[in-house]
């Protein structure tokens, strides 16, 4: 089963090798949107620490759900999707490797948008500590559980580049707020024990989510 | 079900509603005593918390039906989900919009974030995604299926996205909120709420028999017309 799933994960990251395109389009879109939140806050640095973990996960979301899409409506083009539903395998496991290669996508992304950012709001480059990157990783790793599920779904549709957000945002809701209270904590250097409880949550709808849309796929792919 | 026990089920169900509602009425204007601090505007409680209620209870009807949709495949499971879904969303913006009437005169706020606001809120745009992909995906009749995932998925969410906004609000200080309708409520109270929220469950199952209804018929009258095209190309 590990096998097929490297197959999976292999044939995305071989696909955006050949483009860049996801990890181009996905990094930038998230440049532009702190670019222009930037013009409406002009924030001091204490200020810039209370309005950053928001206007971080605002642009992660975003970015993040062109990045699930994307993952999808790459396979619509010339049938893809069907001839990929012919191989002998269970349907979760395409879900499955087109997670791990949405996580990649969007973490490298997010990785460089973070390195910006601290650069952009003058903060010590050592507030990205290893805290704030397992809560960046649990973040999105719960984001693009749900993400990556609600991309089929929306990718059938004539208006997918809206309808996955419309789908999406209300039920990520608790990552959201658990992301951005534990980076704010992290940010901010404070002890861990302030903000365990949201990483917990994280990592609990991690896997919650990535269960139930291992198990739910099928249906989504049957025609 | 055959067409005439339906629409006795359907009256018995409307006669149960007219008979409740006046009562609830009753209760709810006359019967309840006048809260102290609030006055009359407080008397909308007993709406607001049926409705409220209702609506958590919709969400879990549509997991129900859309559970056994899957693994039934009948037609019936979907429609009761999809029927949930539409009432559901009403009963949930009945809810959004009797909190600020009584907000504003009680806390001088139409929408003060807190805790219960945010996640019905929440809860309004679970509704709200559900019957989206329910409509989006009417034409290519890839609706059931993919609706009944995203109501499973919506489902697992909301004691989730519930417990995730309470424990962030206990992080953030809470706007000044007057006690808080559970504390203390005096037993005539109770007994109002609970006559209300028994007549909107006898309005609740109504309407949601009535949609029920209404897919079945539609999709009797989708087999037939398919049957005579068949016969009409012979």
């Amino acid at each position: 089963m590990l096998g097929k799933i490297a197959a999976v994960f292999l044939k995305d990251l071989r696909l955006e090798w050949r483009s860049r395109e996801t990890l181009v389009t996905v990094c930038l879109f998230s440049i532009v949107i702190i670019f222009i939140f930037n013009f409406g806050f002009d924030p001091t640095r204490e200020e810039s620490l209370r309005l950053l973990p928001g206007l971080l996960w605002v642009a992660f979301a975003f970015s993040g759900v062109w990045g699930c899409n994307r993952s999808f409506a790459t396979e619509k083009e010339n049938g893809c999707l069907e001839a990929i539903m012919l191989a002998p395998m269970d349907p979760g496991i395409i879900y499955l490797g087109k997670v791990l290669a949405n996580l990649l996508f969007i973490l490298v992304a997010e990785m460089v948008v973070l390195f910006l950012a601290v650069i952009w709001y003058n903060l010590p480059f050592k507030s990205i500590n290893g805290w704030l990157l397992l809560v960046v990783f649990l973040g999105t790793f719960g984001y693009v559980a749900v993400g990556t599920l609600f991309a089929a779904i929306a990718v059938n549709t004539r208006m997918r580049e809206v309808m996955l957000p419309i789908l999406h945002f209300p039920v990520a809701v608790p990552v959201f707020i658990a992301a951005m209270e534990s980076t704010a904590g992290a940010l901010r250097a404070q002890p861990v024990a302030e903000y365990v409880d949201w990483i917990r949550l994280l990592f609990s709808f991690s896997i919650i989510f990535t269960t139930a849309s291992y198990l739910l796929f099928r249906y989504v792919m049957e025609e | 079900m055959s067409g005439e026990s339906r629409s006795l089920s359907s009256k018995l169900l409307l006669l149960l509603v007219m008979g409740s509602m006046p009562v609830a009425l009753y209760m709810a204007f006359i019967y309840a005593p006048e809260e102290a601090s609030m006055g009359p505007v407080q008397r909308i409680f007993y709406f607001h918390v049926s409705s409220a209620w209702i609506a958590f209870l919709a969400y879990f009807v549509i997991f129900v039906g859309s559970l056994g949709y899957l693994i039934k495949r009948s037609p019936k499971m979907d429609s009761l989900a999809h029927g949930a879904g539409e009432v559901g969303f009403m009963f949930c913006s009945l809810v959004l919009i009797t909190g600020p009437l009584w907000a504003k005169p009680v806390w001088g706020l139409w929408w003060p974030w807190d805790a219960r606001i945010t996640s019905t809120f929440a809860l309004w745009l679970l509704y709200a995604s559900y019957l989206s992909v329910r409509h989006f995906f009417e034409e290519s009749g890839r609706s059931a299926t993919l609706g009944a995932v995203v109501g499973i998925i919506g489902f697992i969410d909301v004691p989730i996205v519930y417990f995730s906004i309470r424990w962030w609000r206990t992080h953030h200080p809470a706007p000044v909120i007057l006690g808080g309708e559970g504390s203390g409520l005096d037993p005539q109270m109770y007994t109002a709420l609970w006559v209300t929220l028994g007549a909107f469950l006898a309005l609740f199952s109504f309407l949601l028999w009535q949609v029920f209804t209404l897919r079945s018929v539609e999709r009797e009258i989708f087999s037939i017309r398919r049957r005579m095209v068949i016969l009409a190309s012979k």
